[in-house]
């Protein structure tokens, strides 16, 4: 198993006293694509994070079990935890603007995430060729002049893909995607969603994508985890999200407004406390 | 209620919005999609007067509007943009937000009118001392509605008003729209890239594309999939395939 979490717990302290964020969160990830869905504050993102131990200052983490490829992930050093980070897995954001560096060319950021990795043996030149080919792979037309570019220079859609690219140079074994196409267009949506399962499917990785998109998820994922208030709620697979049984499921899927089956009132989500401990 | 003849824009060296021209009827509803870049939000722009380099022409229940808006156009014609944390002043509270128009306006009964306004959105009377902050991003958005009704306006404008939020709360806000339209007989302008989202609103779509509108679609003949553009029936295509994959495959008629 790649990644192996058992009664994952994230708390914060605030002046009200403890607030747990994560209560009691498992699962297991080979090679295959699992998507987290849930609304914002449900524990989706902590949950991936913890994998890298990268959570937000202040957050207090326990576990029975949290393992990346048989590395005890709570036990491990900042030092060993830099050997996963980036290198064997990799995590892509929302928002590539704050992601990549404003100042330096991508051409020249990519480059440097790939001779990190191959350590010093790799000279400048062919690193500066390995970016070009990794912007290639991720279907950049032109990738010797976006090579070129400054962030801003980019398209979101584009910028995504650079990061995208950025990630797979290292060649992880692990890709945490977190909201990778909340920002972009419908269009550019697709085809970056496309792209990360073409790459998944070549390259044997696995894959966590997070998202509060249920439709989204299920449609590119294999199997789907239902998170609310910090608990899994359901666990299925992608192609019977149709059959989902929790109410809270249903209630997602109910709430979207559809352009094939039009509906004068929209339903809205009764939440039940009983979520909260069930 | 709103007509708009031959609208361009131009930014420096764009041509953002190229010749459109639509109208909305008095308690109608209008909605605009397209990317990032089409100039929807353009459009929407110009019309609540944040945009003054624009030719063509633009009436307003039936007076023509230049680049320059009076203090009495702001009364019939409010904005509600997509993310309520950046329209909220966040060092003003609740009861200062819903309180500027009215004084802004010269209304009075600035007490009652804001209870009204809170009961109106379904926010509690609770929010009424707080900080935007303070608030859920479901709550904020609440507040940013309660407060562009506070001047009794005709005309709506929604820009992306769901996007930032929810699903759930989503299905919240797009009912609470629905009611007040049937309630004061508003018009309603919507911009969204979720297809979903203005049809449910909208009877009438219009398609945006390199700032051209490739096509004004009634959802009936969007939903059947009867699209003339092959720009509308791409993003047509795209919605159904997440909604529904098996009915994107089969084809509809």
């Amino acid at each position: 198993m790649l990644v192996e979490i058992d009664n994952l717990r994230i708390s914060f302290a605030t002046p009200n006293g403890i607030s747990e964020a994560v209560r009691g969160v498992s699962l297991t990830l080979g090679q295959e694509k699992l998507g987290v869905v849930g609304e914002s504050g449900s524990g989706k993102s902590l949950t991936a994070r913890a994998i890298l131990k990268l959570l937000p200052g202040g957050a207090m983490m326990s576990a029975d079990r949290l393992s990346f490829d048989g590395i005890d992930v709570l036990a491990a050093s900042e030092r060993e935890m830099r050997g996963i980070r980036g290198r064997r897995a990799g995590l892509i954001l929302q928002d590539p603007k704050y992601s990549l560096n404003p100042v330096m060319p991508v051409g020249r950021q990519i480059a440097e995430a790939w001779r990190l990795h191959k350590g010093r043996a790799a000279s400048r030149r062919n690193a500066e060729q390995a970016a070009i080919d990794l912007l290639d792979q991720v279907r950049i037309r032109n990738p010797a002049r976006v090579a070129r570019a400054y962030p801003h220079e980019l398209s979101g859609g584009m910028g995504q893909r650079v990061m995208i690219a950025m990630m797979l140079a290292p060649d992880p074994e692990l890709l945490i995607a977190d909201e990778p196409t909340s920002a972009l267009d419908a269009t550019v949506q697709a085809e970056i969603l496309r792209l990360i399962e073409d790459l998944v499917a070549r390259r044997g990785m696995g894959l966590i994508l997070i998202s509060h998109d249920l439709p989204l998820i299920s449609h590119f994922c294999d199997r789907v985890m239902v998170m609310y208030a910090g608990r899994v709620l359901e666990r299925l697979p992608a192609g019977e999200l149709a059959r989902a049984r929790h109410a809270y499921t249903r209630g997602l899927l109910d709430c979207l407004p559809s352009l094939i089956h039009p509906r004068e009132r929209l339903a809205t989500l009764a939440r039940d406390p009983a979520w909260l401990t069930a | 209620m709103i007509e708009v003849e031959d609208l361009h824009v131009r930014f420096a060296e764009t041509h953002a919005v190229k010749g459109v021209s639509f109208s909305v009827p008095q308690g109608g509803s209008f909605g605009i999609v397209g990317e990032s870049g089409s100039g929807k939000s353009t459009v929407l722009r110009v019309i609540s007067g944040l945009n003054p380099n624009w030719s063509g022409r633009i009436a307003i229940g039936g007076d023509e509007v230049g680049p320059k808006r009076s203090k009495s156009f702001f009364r019939r014609v409010q904005m509600v943009f997509q993310d309520p944390y950046g329209s909220l002043h966040p060092r003003q509270t609740a009861d200062r937000a819903l309180s500027e128009p009215l004084l802004v306006h010269g209304i009075g009964d600035i007490e009652g009118r804001i209870l009204r306004a809170l009961g109106e959105v379904a926010l509690p009377e609770s929010v009424r001392f707080r900080y935007p902050h303070q608030l859920s991003g479901g709550q904020r958005q609440r507040l940013a509605i309660a407060r562009a009704l506070m001047a009794e306006p005709e005309v709506l404008l929604l820009d992306e008003p769901t996007s930032a939020l929810d699903v759930s709360i989503q299905a919240e806000v797009l009912n609470l729209l629905a009611d007040l339209q049937q309630r004061r007989g508003l018009t309603y302008m919507l911009v969204s890239h979720n297809l979903a989202v203005v049809a449910h609103l909208c009877p009438l779509v219009g398609v945006m594309q390199h700032g051209e509108m490739v096509e004004q679609i009634t959802t009936a003949e969007l939903r059947a999939g009867r699209t003339c553009h092959p720009h509308t029936a791409e993003l047509r295509a795209l919605s159904v395939e997440l909604e529904d994959p098996e009915e994107a495959l089969g084809g509809v008629e």
